[in-house]
């Protein structure tokens, strides 16, 4: 028997065929997670229509006015996200201003001082914070914080730093307020600011640090004249991030500033925001107006986080850009 | 199970069924749909396809969760006339899907491209090579991602209020309302009676406890073989 090299088309037609089906499964492979991919704008665009959709009435009925009209009469379809509008805003932004130093704080402490055995544990812990459900922070604001504010804050705020007389602390305080809303939530947003800040110092190149430390800076001028400037914008980002959180809770928020539809220069009063009105009233709506104008809310709540998120989206990519 | 106002006891089973169900739902649509969009994003990085996907799933993770149930709402509920715990599952769903979409991305970009190439000069095609060799080896990390996407989730009430709605009785039909452990925390929470309120917190401490089960189960996921590469 002769024994001689195998023929040579058995195999690379084999082969061939292979490749063939290859380009085949690869092809399929290629359009199933596209399909996916897809999935997600579509799944935006979808939200956003849906609710455009079913805002449209009361977008027509109101025009421009919807935002600035204080009315909200179901009974005689009168209705205004100014109140709510206003609310939302206020404390997202008083919760910013209880959140922003702390968060940042923490950040600087955990990439700077914190020795290595304690770096984990406590980042892990304030990231757990995130992880708290949003009712549950609610169910500890109506039993614990709003007693403390009412016993303690309050009358430490009017009495010991006479600030009752300012339009911020004047009034009465009941319990429920926009300043326990701003708490509650500047405690929920905290750990997402100080995630962001943390990852953005660790971003700061070594050589910025050492530079400063070379020109004979003390630890504390390198982080504050080197540091902090170069990771600004970053930062900036994640407090945005942070506002974005803010604005759009809902349980928590819902559960401790008092629901009231008003606008109010005490930050002791209670309010609204869009996300607690939507919450409270939606189920309860009566009449089509009446649920196509939390509809509307629904749309302007959208609308603004989705500007506020891709804002801090932007300037958190500048920054992992350059670094 | 709860019992009426006024009786002692009471207890929550209904809605520990619930929200397993709820977030089983989420799990079912929302997995597949992120892991397979995570891995276009990492295969196809460049494309417009892929920087626009990663921005959108970034805005559709800061969305507020009352809007994505108001859109649920309207989407699924309103056509069919009554609440279900499906249209609550696909509310969870839309919530997870960027969550995983973007940690699947970043767990199969760790996949050094060794491997990939190892896969590849060995003859695999290219789909095996992604599915059996880089999706396999980014496992852990996706699991942990999607672990935290469910320990998320399942303490989200605002979805829920206008889609599961919430229920006093064990059901675990998809086509009708569903009890949920936030839901039912909320009510107790806003009722007067006290011991309503002894209920909620015992609620809030069994929903504290699943969530930690699952974000330290996550934290061990990412340790056991991940370890460095992780954070």
């Amino acid at each position: 028997m002769i024994v001689g090299p195998r023929p040579l088309e058995e195999p690379s037609s084999g082969l061939a065929a292979r490749l063939a089906s290859a380009g085949v499964g690869d092809r399929v492979y290629r359009v199933a997670i596209t399909l996916f991919a897809a999935c997600v704008p579509l799944l935006l665009l979808l939200i956003a229509a849906e609710i455009a959709r079913a805002a449209w009435p009361a977008l027509r009925t109101f025009g421009f006015g919807f935002l600035t009209s204080s009315a909200w009469d179901p009974v005689n379809g009168a209705f205004g996200a100014a109140p709510a509008l206003y609310g939302t805003i206020v404390s997202s932004i008083v919760a910013l201003v209880i959140a922003t130093p702390l968060a940042i704080g923490v950040a600087i402490y955990l990439s700077e001082f914190a020795p290595g055995w304690l770096r984990q544990p406590v980042s892990f812990l304030v990231d757990l914070l995130a992880a708290i459900p949003s009712v549950v922070y609610g169910l500890w604001g109506i039993f614990v914080l709003i007693p403390l504010l009412r016993t303690h804050v309050v009358p430490f705020l009017k009495d010991t730093l006479h600030l009752g007389a300012t339009p911020l602390f004047s009034g009465p305080n009941y319990g429920p307020s926009m300043l326990a809303a701003g708490v509650i939530l500047a405690i929920m947003i905290l750990p997402y600011i100080s995630a962001v800040a943390r990852e953005v110092l660790l971003a700061v190149p070594r050589s910025q640090r050492e530079a400063a430390l070379a020109l004979g800076a003390t630890r504390w001028e390198t982080i504050w004249g080197a540091v902090l400037p170069y990771a600004r914008s970053g930062i900036i980002g994640g407090v945005i991030l942070g506002l974005g959180r803010a604005l759009g809770e809902t349980m928590a928020v819902t559960m401790v500033i008092g629901n009231t539809h008003e606008i109010s220069s005490s930050l002791l009063s209670p309010g609204y925001t869009m996300a607690s009105l939507i919450a409270n009233q939606f189920s309860e709506a009566t009449g089509d107006l009446h649920l196509s104008a939390l509809m509307a809310i629904g749309f302007v709540l959208f609308v603004l986080t989705l500007v506020v998120n891709a804002l801090a989206r932007w300037l958190v990519w500048r920054v992992a850009r350059s670094a | 199970m709860p019992e009426p106002i006024g009786e002692e006891g009471g207890g929550m089973a209904n809605a520990i069924v619930g929200t397993l169900i709820l977030v089983g739902v989420a799990i079912v649509i929302g997995l597949p749909v992120g892991i397979g969009a995570g891995l276009y994003l990492a295969e196809r990085r460049g494309t417009w396809l892929a920087t626009t996907v990663r921005f959108l799933a970034d805005v559709l993770n800061g969305l507020p969760s009352i809007v994505v149930g108001i859109f649920a709402w309207q989407f699924l509920v309103r056509p069919v006339g009554h609440f279900s715990a499906l249209a609550g599952g696909v509310a969870l769903a839309a919530m997870m899907i960027p969550m995983v979409t973007r940690t699947t991305e970043e767990m199969v970009r760790l996949v050094p491209v060794s491997l990939r190439e190892a896969a590849l000069a060995l003859g695999y095609t290219r789909w095996r090579t992604s599915l059996t060799v880089v999706l396999r080896t980014a496992m852990a990390g996706i699991v942990t991602g999607a672990l935290v996407a469910v320990a998320r989730i399942a303490g989200e009430t605002a979805p829920l209020f206008f889609t599961a709605l919430g229920n006093q009785f064990m059901s675990t039909s998809l086509r009708e309302a569903i009890a949920a452990l936030p839901l039912q925390i909320f009510n107790y929470a806003i009722s007067p009676y006290e011991s309503a309120h002894a209920l909620a917190w015992a609620g809030a401490v069994v929903l504290i406890g699943l969530v930690l089960v699952v974000s330290v189960a996550a934290r061990f996921a990412t340790r056991a073989r991940f370890g460095h590469a992780a954070d």
